[in-house]
């Protein structure tokens, strides 16, 4: 099967409405197909991997820490957009450390998250050949 | 790329978002609710460059349905949902700002 | 050119369905394939064969139904995430079985099937377009 650049646009903060949670149920589907696969994290989309989300009072499952088994999925392009960051008063301290093992640098560890632009998220999009929003 | 923007910029932040990454050659075509981003308003100048640059189109079914052809602002084109389709098949991957 | 659509709301409450019903008639009579409709989140409900809108209303699930989208097996491209149905109780036989629930509600016109295949519509497709809110 041929490769294909997907993007997965995540706009929506978590648990407000389902769309954060079921887009990460496609990401790790789409982890078995072998495709460039990036997240991109904008707008309130940026809280669904803010660090210490805590659901106990709200009765529902606290997917975030499903985040940190992407890397092991070979899913380790995620990108969020600084201004999206700023307007909201966050930085790239409150988000959590998502890493990966890069088997080409004899499994270094390294950071999962890439704070971007909107000049560089523009450059990514355009590069897509397949644009999932949720 | 062909972004699609269907909430109106008074009830929701798509149409800048959209407007903070479209690239040089992207289109915009405004559909459902984002139509009221078409009429001649307040807002309107976010839209007037990209128009003018024929690069804005919105879906002449809903803005019929809410009542504002007569208000659509200077060089937005109205497309059939076959023109939609065009829009789809000639600007490559399609980007929803859902 | 092959189109894929993913809808993301239901019928009624939102018009992405029916934009997106629009769309894939247009595309169909312009002489393009849709090679599938993947239905996610709440969109799972457009593929109730229990909804009954007023007479006087369109009937979105009769109208994906009769755009009659099927593979070259003959098996339906009108695709429901088996994991977003079952959520919100929607059932076609075999997971009706397999939960010991009594009768299913799904429309023959759709199938239910797994996240892999909004993937590989991706992949398929030369377009792949999102309808949601």
């Amino acid at each position: 099967m041929s490769t294909k650049k997907f993007m997965y646009l995540n706009r929506k903060a978590p648990y407000g409405t389902v769309y954060a949670l079921e887009s990460l149920e496609v990401v790790l589907i789409a982890a078995a197909f072998e495709q460039d696969v990036s997240l991109a994290f904008i707008d309130d989309g940026v809280y669904q991997i803010v660090e210490g989300q805590n659901t106990d009072g709200i009765g529902m499952k606290n997917f975030s820490k499903t985040f940190h088994a992407l890397g092991d999925y070979d899913i380790n392009q995620l990108y969020v957009s600084a201004e999206s960051l700023e307007e909201r008063g966050l930085s790239a301290d409150d988000l959590m450390p998502l890493i990966y093992e890069d088997e080409d640098d004899d499994w270094a560890e390294k950071p999962s998250v890439k704070i971007v632009s909107n000049a560089e998220l523009s450059k990514l999009m355009s590069d897509q050949d397949v644009c999932l929003s949720f | 790329m062909l972004h699609t923007v269907n909430k109106s910029v008074f009830e929701r932040n798509s149409l800048q978002s959209c407007l903070n990454t479209i690239d040089d050659s992207s289109v915009i075509l405004l559909i459902e609710d984002g139509v009221i981003s078409a009429a001649k308003n307040t807002k309107s100048s976010l839209l007037a460059d990209l128009a003018a640059e024929g690069r804005v189109f919105a879906l002449q079914g809903d803005v019929e349905a809410r009542g504002i052809s007569s208000k659509v602002a200077d060089n937005i084109k109205l497309v059939d949902y076959e023109g939609f389709v065009d829009l789809v098949v000639e600007h490559g991957t399609a980007v929803s700002w859902v | 050119m092959k189109i894929s659509i993913q809808i993301n709301e239901g019928p009624y409450q939102h018009q992405a369905s029916d934009t997106a019903y629009q769309f894939a008639k247009a595309a169909i009579a312009k002489g393009h394939e849709i090679f599938r409709v993947f239905f996610y989140h709440d969109g799972v409900d457009n593929a109730t064969r229990f909804t009954v809108p007023p007479q006087d209303d369109r009937h979105i699930v009769n109208n994906w139904a009769s755009l009659d989208i099927k593979n070259a097996e003959g098996e339906p491209e009108l695709v429901v995430c088996i994991a977003a149905a079952l959520r919100r109780g929607l059932v076609d036989d075999s997971e009706a079985q397999k939960n010991g629930i009594e009768g299913n509600n799904i429309h023959p016109a759709f199938r239910i099937s797994g996240l892999g295949q909004l993937i590989e519509a991706g992949i398929q497709s030369d377009r792949l377009v999102v309808f949601g809110d």
